[in-house]
């Protein structure tokens, strides 16, 4: 029988792979000095604190260590990476007046069209800063705020100043430091006190200029009882060159707000993907994360949770997917800081063609939490002996009154499941692609419809070929 | 053409044991046989010798399907073929639901693409007729099933798939009463005579409701007995040790 070979290297990842020409109207020198981040602060006409907060990241960022754990950074030289990149264009709220080709590009990744059809605002960033920004309005005249961060900081100066990077601040480790002094772009959502916002806002981050790098800065605010289904997607072409994505999300979440965050990252094998999220919850708050992590050559993402609040809650729900060459080190982290408060998470991981997929976690019950409770739940499937995969859970519990569960399993895929489906007629290789299809099913029903859509797509194009 | 399947001489191991060791069977169209046989005699490895698990390799002989010899045709095509296994202890497939298999199967069978609407009708119609809640269509597959739920499920894809040629191992095996009256009544409604059916057993519950043509004794990796449906009742009353001394002699 003959068979389609594909190798991975050459996958055609159709639109996320095609490259505009590098167009800008300025683009820093490579590598960081205080010059370079002087020169964007100016450029972005930002407040002073600002430029002064950028420098004492720096600062921080020059002396702390590369974390000594995870995957290893050696091919990261900050000397070869681009840190600002503005693209040929100011931000829109207009479609028609984005430049033709970046417009053509979010066409193709269907943004306009998700906007008219699924959507209550969009955001959408090209290389280092927004070139598009949306927002219904009604939820304007309801006081919801969804703009980008650039001009966050000029008409919101005292909430910008307030939260801004409080939640995870520069000392953190290495990356948030980098983002501190280099963030660009990004989004800040503002939802009032009592607001339900039903349909999702979403900003996508395209990068498309070789050997940059992407630090996206994201906020947002719920009020008291406000609700709101944030998506973000992310994606670039492939170069030859490292590219670096360190962005960062902050997530307040007051008493008894509710918000679901999702996630679909389908960076480019040249990607270090160095992310840092984190929430903090709120009495009788809840924060659901929404997780697929597709692309980039190294992950390291583990967002967190803060459970501050009473009753406060935290749901994570996650897939990783890594082929050859990738190792994508994911997982998350809660902290159970006040007593009722409950956490689930649901991992699966995927590893082929030598991938490398770790699920790595903590949950952390302070002494103070008592009744707190937590299920969490890891999979993992390896599709051929050349993958790899690793679970490193950590618990951190203080207090006796708590409630926890925990559940790993490392499998691969069942012959006999095989031999099943194939009596029904179903071919070898049709077989392992629903096996792997069905091991992802509760994930890709949490993702929105289009995502999950993509993400079968993608499973169906890494799968194609390749086993059998 | 009125031969379904001929099995000739085989011999077939598994793991370097040699199970069957000469087996010979005939089935026509419109034919009900049943295979009987104690434990250890082979009854499963013939199932699989005839579906191709490629854990089971046939050494010698000749399996022949509408007198096409399927020894080395892979298991998805002697299924597209029209033969259908319904297993002893079907498979739990998370993330696959019982409709999404159905479909899946049903569109690789026909190489047609599915009629949703009058396929759901076809789906709802079985799942009443094996007693089963129309929710099950969304439920994975086999998971969290009972054993009685396992064996309906695969008389549901049966009927679905219409093959030419069924299996049935061990179906009536851990069934209660009423669910082997269910699943009886499921296989009378398939029957008809252009298909055949091969009830493979070790116990008679089936046999009330099913009349076979032929009764097979498998003893030792060979068919050493066939006769009418009395023969069955012999087996029943007296047990296989009769038969065993036809194997010593």
């Amino acid at each position: 029988m003959e068979k389609k070979k594909t190798i991975i290297e050459d996958l055609d990842r159709g639109i996320y792979d095609i490259k505009n020409e590098d167009k800008f109207s300025y683009k820093t020198k490579t590598g960081l000095t205080r010059e370079v981040i002087l020169d964007i602060s100016e450029k972005k006409s930002e407040p002073e604190w600002m430029t002064e907060f950028r420098l004492k990241s720096l600062q921080i960022y020059n002396e702390i260590e590369l974390p000594a754990w995870g995957p290893a950074l050696d091919e990261l030289d900050m000397d070869n990476i681009v840190i600002y990149v503005k693209p040929d264009t100011q931000m829109n709220s207009d479609w028609s007046e984005v430049p033709e080709e970046i417009k053509d590009t979010f066409e193709k990744l269907g943004i306009p069209k998700a906007e008219r059809e699924s959507l209550a605002g969009v955001g959408a960033q090209y290389d280092s800063e927004v070139v598009y920004h949306s927002i219904k309005e009604d939820l304007v005249k309801q006081g919801v705020i969804y703009t980008d961060m650039e001009s966050a900081i000029i008409e919101y100066e005292d909430i910008i100043k307030e939260y801004f990077m409080k939640l995870v601040p520069p000392s953190d480790h290495k990356f948030v430091a980098l983002h501190g002094a280099v963030w660009s772009g990004g989004s800040f959502v503002y939802v009032p006190e009592g607001v339900e916002v039903d349909i999702p806002l979403q900003s996508y981050f395209r990068l498309n200029s070789p050997g940059a790098g992407q630090f996206e800065h994201t906020l947002i605010i719920l009020e008291k009882n406000a609700k709101l289904h944030f998506i973000e997607g992310c994606s670039a072409p492939k170069y030859n060159v490292t590219n670096l994505h360190a962005g960062c999300v902050e997530l307040y979440i007051k008493e008894g707000a509710t918000l679901r965050y999702s996630t679909i990252e389908n960076w480019s094998r040249n990607m270090l993907n160095l992310n840092t999220k984190r929430a903090v919850v709120e009495k009788n708050g809840t924060i659901e994360w929404v997780s697929g992590s597709f692309g980039s050559k190294i992950s390291m993402l583990y967002p967190m949770s803060i459970l501050k609040g009473e009753n406060a809650k935290s749901e994570f729900t996650g897939i990783t997917f890594a082929g050859k060459d990738q190792y994508l080190d994911t997982g998350t982290k809660v902290v159970h800081a006040a007593p009722y408060t409950s956490s689930a998470i649901s991992t699966k991981s995927i590893s082929k063609s030598g991938g490398t997929a770790v699920y790595r976690g903590s949950v952390t019950v302070t002494e103070n939490a008592h009744h707190a409770k937590s299920v969490i739940s890891c999979e993992s499937l390896m599709l051929d002996d050349l993958s790899r995969s690793d679970t490193i859970p950590v618990l951190d519990i203080r207090n006796n009154e708590v409630e926890i569960g925990h559940e790993a399993k490392i499998g691969r895929i069942s012959d006999d499941t095989i031999y099943y489906l194939m009596t029904r007629g179903i071919s070898e290789e049709e077989a392992k692609a629903m096996i792997v299809r069905g091991f992802a099913d509760p994930i890709a029903k949490e993702l929105p419809l289009e995502y999950a859509v993509e993400m079968n797509n993608l499973i169906k194009l890494e799968l194609e070929g390749t086993i059998g | 053409m009125n031969r379904l399947l001929e099995i000739k001489d085989v011999y077939a191991k598994t793991e370097e044991k040699e199970i069957l060791k000469g087996l010979n069977l005939t089935v026509n169209k419109g034919e009900v046989h049943v295979i009987m046989g104690s434990n250890g005699a082979g009854k499963s490895t013939l199932a699989n010798a005839i579906m191709g698990h490629p854990r089971y390799k046939v050494t010698s002989g000749e399996i022949l399907f509408e007198e096409e010899n399927i020894i080395d045709i892979k298991t998805d095509e002697r299924a597209r073929k029209g033969i259908f296994l319904s297993f002893q202890t079907p498979e739990e497939v998370p993330g696959i639901t019982v409709e999404g298999l159905l479909r899946s199967a049903r569109m690789s069978i026909t190489g047609k693409p599915i009629k949703l609407r009058s396929f759901r009708t076809e789906l709802k119609e079985k799942l009443e007729l094996l007693q089963f809640d129309e929710s099950y269509a969304a439920r994975y597959l086999n998971v969290g099933f009972s054993g009685g739920e396992k064996k309906k499920n695969e008389i549901i894809q049966m009927m679905l798939l219409n093959p030419k040629l069924v299996v049935l191992d061990e179906t009536d095996s851990g069934l209660d009463v009423d669910a082997v009256k269910i699943v009886s009544n499921g296989i009378n409604q398939f029957k008809n005579e252009e298909n055949a059916v091969i009830i493979i057993t070790h116990n008679s519950k089936m046999l009330e409701y099913l009349r076979p043509d032929y009764v097979h004794i498998l003893l030792d990796g060979k068919i050493v007995k066939t006769g009418d449906a009395s023969l069955a009742k012999e087996v029943i009353d007296n047990g296989f040790a009769d038969f065993k001394d036809i194997v010593r002699s």
